[in-house]
């Protein structure tokens, strides 16, 4: 007969908490399901994130030139703006857009095939800038004296409230990670409880044979540790797999960027990791209250 | 060893003792009688520390028991054997995972407790049980796993409460060999039973005193036994 097993510490330490009941499925099922919604909150966060940084990354440094004038001088105006901005420091380079390019601008709000030469549009120049940009009341007063159909516009008034939202619906994300790990948290304390109270024989039982409250409550603790890592296991596995099946491409707008790359796959790696460290403060807290106010 | 200096216990209205005083000396062997509801089982719950007396000082070990911490007295019990009548384990663990208890929770886990373990499990008879679940006990058997269980950290002292309330004739003497041997082996033994059969049998073979409680007193019981 081997008894080495039923010596060992760690053996009786991983079962002396019954494996199974009410609270090991409580444990199982909220860790699981909480799992599952922070990596859908990840994705949702890191994706909010990657868009406000691609905005900002777009349309940083670039501005544009409206040229609204009438057919007779229009064409005069927009040499005169061309050149003005290449004379101007601050100014990478400048172009005109083309025909097919304001197409492309125009066919989200009003589709493909727009009969372009019916419509009267204003000549767009598109304007690449240094890191600092030019002096913009300076372009401005040249423009309006050269071009007086000119207008700069440099993306800035409608770039910062996009970039803010986007930032804002990432800071919400992270709140809502958090609360997660409360109520992550605050189901495990439950459980635990419930199963110190429904274990009182075992507690009894470990008590008379001398085991100290640390032991008691480290039995908890591991049990519930392993349970939580378990079924966080499983619902963030359920929940990159869900990501990964979202629709993609530029139709679904925000959707389009929803998913991890790179070292954004520690993020989804770390929620078992931190569910278990969730599970074990909780258990640890709640049994050692638990023990403490049942001398 | 043990000493109750004027212990007193009640139960709402109900006083149980009011003026319980006992000294058992290292290596004594006691045998606690009365009759049901006299106070046994409540005598040996506050030697093993599972209830305080409303007054009166219990000391054990040499120390006092009142106002120790849970951890203090988790460190006392180590060195306490208890044998309940009701035999509790864990019931998910097998027998030798429930003998094993005392060392496993105290972290002595070398060759020596493993063979000490084996030893144990022969000495009370229940080697080929070791791996059964308690439930799957008969009534002796469970109170042997106990007893096993209760000097597996080769105590100082061992508590004992209707060890043999539960078997019959046969497991009872085999029982109280035990009792013996550990006695004979320096233990200080301390064993309610009503079973005056048993006393009888014992007094032949141990040097055992009879307290008997009677009416919230405690007093030696005579020869008339």
């Amino acid at each position: 007969m081997n008894l080495r097993s039923f010596l060992s510490r760690d053996a009786t330490l991983n079962r002396v908490v019954p494996p199974s009941g009410f609270t090991a499925i409580l444990t199982l099922v909220s860790s699981g399901v909480m799992a599952f919604l922070a990596v859908f909150t990840l994705a949702l966060a890191m994706a909010a994130g990657d868009l406000a940084s691609n905005w900002e990354a777009e349309l940083a440094g670039t501005a544009t030139v409206r040229i609204t004038a009438s057919d007779d001088v229009l064409e005069a105006e927009t040499e005169a703006v061309l050149t003005a901005l290449s004379q101007t420091p601050g100014v990478v380079s400048s172009r005109r857009l083309d025909l097919s390019e304001q197409l492309e601008l125009l066919a989200p709000w009003f589709g493909t095939g727009l009969p372009l030469d019916e419509l009267r549009l204003p000549v767009l120049i598109d304007i690449m800038e240094t890191a600092e940009g030019p002096d913009r009341t300076g372009l401005e007063q040249r423009l309006a004296a050269e071009a007086p159909g000119a207008v700069y516009e440099s993306h800035g008034r409608w770039r910062a409230p996009l970039v803010e939202a986007a930032g804002r619906l990432r800071t919400l994300g992270y709140f809502a990670l958090f609360l997660i790990a409360v109520v992550t948290g605050v189901m495990i304390t439950l459980a635990a409880s419930t199963s110190l109270a429904a274990n009182a024989q075992v507690v009894d039982v470990l008590r008379l044979v001398g085991a100290k409250n640390g032991w008691i409550t480290g039995a908890f603790v591991l049990r519930f540790t392993v349970r939580a890592i378990l079924g966080a296991f499983i619902g963030t596995l359920v929940g990159i797999v869900a990501v990964a099946l979202m629709p993609g491409g530029i139709e679904t707008g925000i959707l389009s960027g929803l998913g991890f790359q790179g070292a954004e796959w520690i993020w989804p790696v770390l929620v078992p990791i931190i569910a278990g460290g969730t599970a074990a403060g909780a258990t640890f807290l709640s049994a050692g209250r638990t023990l403490r106010s049942a001398l | 060893m043990i000493e109750l200096d004027k212990v007193a216990v009640s139960f709402g209205d109900r006083t149980l003792f009011s003026d319980v005083s006992l000294i058992l000396p290292p290596g004594s062997f006691h045998f606690l009688t009365g009759p049901s509801g006299s106070g046994k089982t409540t005598l040996i719950r506050l030697c093993s520390m599972e209830m305080q007396p409303n007054s009166g000082q219990v000391q054990l070990l040499g120390k006092t028991v009142s106002g120790l911490s849970q951890n203090n007295v988790s460190a006392m019990r180590q060195r306490l054997g208890v044998v309940h009548q009701d035999s509790r384990f864990i019931d998910h663990l097998s027998v030798a995972e429930n003998v094993a208890l005392p060392a496993a929770v105290t972290g002595k886990t070398g060759r020596h407790t493993e063979y000490q373990l084996e030893e144990l499990l022969a000495w009370v008879g229940l080697a080929g049980q070791a791996k059964n679940l308690p439930p799957e006990l008969s009534g002796g058997e469970r109170q042997r796993a106990a007893l096993a269980r209760a000097v597996m950290l080769s105590p100082d002292v061992l508590l004992a409460d209707e060890p043999t309330g539960n078997v019959d004739w046969d497991m009872s003497i085999h029982i109280l060999e035990l009792l013996i041997e550990l006695n004979k082996l320096g233990k200080t033994v301390l064993c309610a039973t009503h079973d005056l059969n048993l006393i009888r049998q014992a007094k032949s073979r141990v040097s055992a005193k009879v307290l008997r409680l009677h009416g919230g007193a405690i007093e030696i019981a005579g020869a008339g036994l």
